[in-house]
């Protein structure tokens, strides 16, 4: 059982308050990903979660339970540091291991369940080494390995790919989020990148500024964001927002409309401009249209797009998929 | 980008370093060979490098007038009570230090550090009278006690920086893993410490060892380190260079045989944190 409840939670450090009233249900086994820019809070709500911070004020609850006065090692969770965090004096097996030693388990039991967790995760010819003696994919299979070998209520996953090249990451997403699945266990994962936030998440939590801006799906989060940062922060890149006064739309303070959803119209329909940048990524190309009144837009097109700078186009957005915000941000509607 | 080095240049710096070690290493050379010669030797112009009459009577003079042993068991004693005392006050202070730091945690550091910025000769006359008041003049007990404030200061600052280098996380993960505090300092803690502590343990030995300006003015015989044993020899009678340098290549043997020996952690205590 892994389930995780936020009621009010609050953290300052000093006058700055860095989570403002964060209320929050995890349904067991769920994987959820907590994302925003840097600063945002995501990362002490997790250590709040694990305990290594205290909170201001509010409960959190595990399996119904409140823990704020429980220490982190009593809370049956275990955590995936960015940094690793292996035991620098131990093997391989003294770090994956370490967890049921302080639990008191049997050598034989710890032996038979360390052994089982480096086979899940492909170390078992590295038991012995040093985490020096080995590359930082393996190193963040260890840390991995420390923390699902204690079969834990949740995992807690600070940023925890960061560190790897890209190739590596993307391979490492895969399995964590394939290791979670077949494991079943709850996991909180942190993350500034949306790519991975998108990927590996069944529901997403967007912070800002120690606010929780909105939480759900990654697609409710791509079809129907709550407000103007959610719409701005999440898909890449980024949604076009344009004054509604400067097309006609009175009611409506901005008009968002993601780059693939602006089309290349015929001459003399929708909104005239200027390609300044056309990028051709092979699969799609980016064109940044200088479009005068409106300010600098995106649009998505396909690979074999062969506008390139100077070109003049004419953009028109889906009307079906138009973001509508007021003055303060908030979506209009549904 | 490498720098390209050429053979040449690989050797005109090689011949430099040794130059430059061998310029280092000179004094004690002297003293050992000097230590060796006659007195009418050890005084003659030119100075004799080599060729000259070997004796070791200067050794069997030194026994007879002074007890070594004697003074090398209070060094002994001195020094590494000092150290002890120094490492148990030292622990804790940098352990808090270091990872539960308050706002005035540097000022704290600062202020201690000042203390070794005053010269001693400062504070001699109040320690002086302090010793005498409290009849703690030639004891041990009294060399202990000012030789471990002495160095405390830079025993905190060198455990400070050591722990300093213990990377947060990793305690947090020992947390995470269920270890209570006690088991975090055990398992975790400790042997990722060793190396600094065993650095900060030989240095200061070594530091108090060779302190004199406090031993030679609080001690005269019964607590009187090696330190007095030299002095001893550069006495009203006049200098008697062979006989105070076999006295001091006796005093400073036992302290480099233990430097030779732990060389490897000295030089990685001393640049400690310098490369990741």
């Amino acid at each position: 059982m892994g389930q995780i409840t936020l009621q009010g939670v609050r953290k300052s450090f000093g006058p700055v308050n860095i989570i403002k009233d964060a209320n929050l249900d995890i349904d067991n086994g769920s994987f959820v990903v907590f994302v925003g820019p840097s600063g945002c809070g995501k990362t002490t709500l997790l250590r709040l979660i694990a305990g290594l911070e205290d909170v201001t004020g509010g409960q959190i609850l595990i399996d119904g339970k409140n823990v704020v006065d429980v220490p982190p090692a009593k809370r049956g969770l275990s955590m995936v540091f960015q940094s690793y965090a292996l035991y620098p004096h131990m093997s391989v097996r003294g770090n994956i291991a370490f967890g049921l030693k302080m639990a008191g388990l049997p050598r034989p039991d710890i032996d038979r369940k360390v052994e089982a967790a480096a086979a899940t995760l492909n170390l078992t010819p590295y038991l012995d080494r040093k985490p020096r003696e080995l590359s930082g994919g393996q190193r963040q299979r260890v840390a991995i390995g420390r923390a699902i070998v204690r079969e834990p209520k949740a995992f807690l996953f600070d940023e925890p790919l960061s560190n790897l090249d890209a190739a590596l990451r993307v391979q490492m997403r895969l399995e964590v989020t394939k290791l979670q699945k077949q494991l079943g266990t709850t996991a909180v994962y942190v993350t500034h990148d949306q790519v991975e936030a998108m990927t590996m998440a069944d529901k997403i939590v967007v912070l800002n500024a120690g606010n929780i801006e909105q939480y759900g799906s990654p697609l409710e989060l791509y079809e129907r964001p709550a407000n103007l940062f959610v719409a701005g922060f999440i898909g890449s890149p980024k949604m076009n927002f344009v004054p509604g006064e400067a097309v006609g739309e009175l009611a409506v303070a901005t008009l968002g409309v993601r780059p693939e959803h602006l089309k290349i119209g015929k001459e003399g329909e929708g909104w005239p401009g200027t390609v300044s940048v056309a990028e051709h990524l092979g699969s799609d190309t980016f064109l940044y249209v200088d479009t005068g009144k409106l300010g600098m837009l995106t649009a998505r097109c396909i690979g074999e797009f062969s506008l390139k700078a100077g070109d003049r186009v004419w953009l028109s957005p889906d009307p079906a998929r138009l973001h509508r915000f007021d003055k303060d941000g908030a979506v209009i509607g549904t | 980008m490498a720098r390209k080095v050429t053979a040449r240049r690989v050797w005109v710096s090689t011949a430099a370093a040794w130059l430059f070690g061998f310029l280092i290493f000179l004094p004690i050379l002297w003293m050992v060979l000097t230590s060796f010669k006659t007195e009418l030797d050890a005084f003659a112009m030119p100075p004799k490098f080599l060729l000259f009459h070997w004796t070791t009577e200067n050794y069997a003079t030194v026994q007879e007038r002074s007890d070594y042993v004697h003074h090398a068991l209070n060094s002994i004693i001195v020094a590494g009570g000092s150290t002890l005392i120094a490492m148990i006050i030292a622990i804790p202070a940098a352990w808090s230090m270091a990872f539960a730091p308050t706002k005035r945690t540097k000022d704290v550091l600062l202020w201690m550090l000042s203390t070794k910025m005053m010269p001693s000769v400062g504070v001699l006359v109040p320690i002086y009278l302090i010793f005498r008041d409290f009849g703690m003049l030639d004891t041990r007990a009294g060399l202990v006690m000012i030789l471990c404030l002495g160095n405390l200061p830079i025993v905190i600052w060198m455990l400070f920086t050591y722990f300093k280098e213990i990377p947060r996380d990793i305690l947090e993960a020992a947390r995470m893993d269920g270890a209570t505090i006690g088991r975090e300092l055990i398992y975790v803690l400790t042997p990722m410490a060793v190396p600094g502590l065993a650095s900060t343990l030989l240095l200061n030995f070594i530091l108090a060892w060779n302190e004199a300006f406090w031993t030679l003015n609080l001690s005269t015989l019964d607590a009187a380190p090696l330190t007095v044993f030299i002095a001893s020899y550069s006495s009203p009678e006049g200098l008697f260079w062979a006989k105070l340098s076999a006295a001091s290549t006796l005093a400073i043997a036992p302290i480099i045989v233990l430097g030779w020996f732990t060389q490897r952690q000295l030089v990685r205590g001393l640049t400690f944190g310098a490369v990741k």
